[in-house]
């Protein structure tokens, strides 16, 4: 079959399944039924992207295409305890949890009790039809759809999570969202759609962790938009952990207020097939984006990063930094856009990629973007591939320390620039407990 | 203990060592000296077992065994350490966990059981005040941040912490100033005992001083050429190394 039957028997597919899905939704009108109407619009629109496109490039996308991935609100959402969740969480320290199993909200497996006041967590699809004047403000952010994956999440949104943080409210713990994708009946398409408004001077701390259930083979595509009010702070930890056979397409959207803080951590350890699309415009001025990354891949696992960061008025600063552990035959793509607009003086901005290749056989392509419109900047971007320092581990070796324990050393060496910007102390260790045993390499623990 | 013969070592496809016999006996120091470029540190690392050193020619016995079977790893266990010219930051790795490690990997490999946390603390305490160390550095990440001066320092904890049978130390003195150099001679003193050993590779013999040596040998393009008690050591610091080379030299032009 070409490339382009393919992908038109694809679309038709999802078009025709989205059919069924409106029938089934049984008429209910509420805010999504205008999403969904823009979103087919554009999804009939749009073409699944080639590697001829620039935006695509290192990135073949015909594996997940070769599915025909049943939208899971089609299918029944299986049944977990908790018990069964709770090996998925992180743990040790104080936090609100919501799970959301191939896209829907699960008040069973939620534990939301005695939230702060001001602050609304829960299912997107029953608060909006609650308290839709809660979204007055923000229904311009709600639908940015860049491409077919991005419109294909919105032709399927009915649930997801939202978080709605009022004014000066400082949450005491962190939010951790469980979303656990894939089901045993059939091979299932998940489309999260979550939204975080963080209104004035409130704080924040989410963990996103994402992981799968089941045997079968499932996609998930997600997408997350956030509001970052004035002087609000958003701490927010993506952590995907998704079956090694699973598909991971997802969009966080960004709009930061004046003098906001977003501390952005994009660690992805599970998929077979991971892109992570993270925009967010600096739409204010004395703004302060922090993006930290950190991929750990190996045997055939394809990982791409997108990030823009999109300075549209002065004074602000960014600081990018994202870290590769790439071993087996894995390959990595990292691609950091730097906008600055014309008039975004004073900005500082900085950008990091460094990759350790732990083979021969990985591999990462990596693209740096600057776009600079303004004259009175401070932009510096660098990149890095390399294999582990052999000097480096000659020392260690030279203490005693066997050849494999040595690397796995190093390796955690090489990520704690990202690991040890977590605030979290309790995620940190858990997240190289997680280095070592996604690569399959002998734990080197730090106590 | 040690006893090299005939050592010829290749680094980057040029020959660096040339023929070098050497025996070091429990109790005894050693001071390999040398101008720049002899090959001292070539020596060292080739006794470590680093990579980038390539044995053409000889043998290498430690304590009966060949060494130059053995991984670097290997070769620690058994007794052999190397205290760096240039340590290495290993960020994110405390210096306790590292050592503990170290000690612990060690301590298996002689089917010893592992040090209980007391007992590994008390003995890391214990050593970092024979070095003056400040007890922060030891939570710190392994040399991350620390001066020239106290990651040399560090190296000599990392010695008295792990009670080698051979300790070599390659230009342990280079950058140190009077005081941080009686510190770290001082804490190589308190290891050194009648059943280990020392070779002290060294540019001055400002360091000899104070780590006195049982025997001075001469190294020059990669071969001893003249060896005798520690008064060498002081004849070449007030003739400089023109005096043996030339000596050296001679003996060739004959």
């Amino acid at each position: 079959m070409s490339q382009s039957v393919l992908y038109s028997k694809v679309k038709n597919w999802y078009l025709s399944n989205f059919e069924i899905f409106s029938k089934r939704l049984n008429g209910s009108k509420n805010f999504f039924n205008e999403i969904r109407e823009k979103a087919v619009a554009k999804f009939t629109e749009l073409d699944f992207p080639t590697r001829k496109n620039e935006e695509w490039k290192y990135t073949d996308i015909t594996p997940i295409l070769k599915y025909n991935f049943v939208p899971s609100a089609l299918v029944s959402i299986p049944k977990l305890t908790l018990d069964e969740i709770n090996k998925l969480l992180f743990k040790d320290f104080d936090f609100y949890l919501a799970t959301i199993v191939n896209g829907v909200f699960v008040e069973e497996l939620s534990n939301l009790e005695n939230l702060p006041k001001g602050v609304i967590i829960g299912s997107l699809n029953k608060i909006l039809k609650d308290r839709p004047e809660l979204f007055d403000n923000y229904a311009n952010d709600f639908l940015s759809i860049d491409n077919i994956f991005n419109a294909l999440n919105n032709v399927y949104a009915y649930d997801g999570l939202v978080m709605i943080v009022e004014k000066n409210v400082i949450i005491d713990k962190p939010i951790q969202v469980l979303f656990i994708n894939g089901n045993n009946e059939s091979e299932v398409l998940s489309s999260p759609k979550n939204l975080i408004i963080a209104k004035e001077n409130s704080q924040l701390s989410v963990i996103f962790n994402y992981r799968g259930f089941g045997d079968k083979k499932y996609f998930t595509n997600s997408t997350v938009n956030v509001s970052i009010d004035e002087g609000a702070i958003l701490d927010y930890y993506k952590i995907q952990e998704e079956n090694e056979d699973s598909y991971h397409i997802e969009k966080i959207d960004v709009i930061q207020s004046t003098k906001s803080v977003f501390n952005q951590f994009n660690i992805n350890f599970g998929g077979e097939l991971v892109r992570n699309d993270i925009n967010t415009k600096l739409n204010g001025e004395y703004i302060e984006t922090h993006f930290y990354g950190l991929y750990l891949v190996q045997g055939k696992q394809h990982v791409d990063n997108h990030t823009l960061i999109d300075h549209a008025k002065p004074n602000c600063l960014s600081n990018e930094l994202y870290k590769g552990i790439l071993d087996d035959n894995s390959h990595g793509v990292f691609n950091g856009k730097i906008f600055v607009r014309p008039g975004a003086q004073k900005t500082n901005a900085y950008q990091q990629n460094k990759a350790v290749l732990l083979s021969s056989g990985a591999k990462l392509d990596t693209k740096p973007q600057l776009e600079i419109f303004a004259d009175d900047v401070k932009c510096t971007h660098g990149a890095a591939v390399g294999h582990l320092d052999e000097s480096a581990e000659f020392y260690i070796r030279s203490r005693g320390v066997p050849e494999e324990l040595a690397k796995s050393i190093l390796i955690r060496a090489f990520a704690n620039d990202v690991v040890e910007m977590m605030k979290i102390g309790e995620l940190k260790e858990q997240i190289n407990h997680k280095i070592f045993e996604h690569l399959h390499r002998i734990e080197f623990k730090n106590n | 203990m040690l006893i090299i013969k005939n050592l010829h070592a290749v680094v980057e496809g040029k020959e660096i060592l040339r023929g070098i016999n050497l025996e070091v006996k429990p109790g005894e120091i050693h001071a390999i000296m040398g101008p720049n470029g002899s090959g001292k540190s070539t020596l060292a690392n080739v006794l470590a077992g680093n990579k980038g050193y390539e044995v053409t020619e000889g043998e290498i016995w430690f304590e009966g065994k060949n060494l130059l079977d053995m991984e670097p790893d290997e070769r620690a266990k058994e007794g052999v350490f190397l205290a760096f010219q240039y340590p290495v930051e290993i960020p994110g790795v405390s210096n306790a966990t590292f050592l503990k490690t170290a000690i612990n990997e060690k301590r298996k490999y002689l089917n010893l059981p592992e040090l209980s946390p007391k007992e590994f603390l008390d003995m890391m305490k214990e050593k970092a005040k024979i070095l003056g160390m400040d007890e922060s550095l030891i939570s710190r990440s392994v040399n991350v941040g620390f001066s020239g001066g106290e990651k040399k320092r560090n190296e000599i904890f990392q010695l008295l912490m792990l009670e080698p049978k051979l300790a070599i130390l390659d230009e342990t003195d280079s950058g140190l100033d009077i005081d941080a150099l009686k510190i770290v001679a001082n804490g190589v003193n308190v290891f050194h005992k009648d059943d280990n050993a020392v070779i002290v590779v060294t540019h001055y013999q400002r360091l000899l001083n104070y780590i006195v040596p049982d025997f001075v040998h001469v190294l020059y393009k990669g071969k001893i050429v003249k060896s005798g008690g520690k008064e060498l050591a002081l004849e070449l610091e007030e003739k400089g190394y023109d005096w043996v080379t030339s000596n050296e030299l001679e003996t060739q032009s004959i």
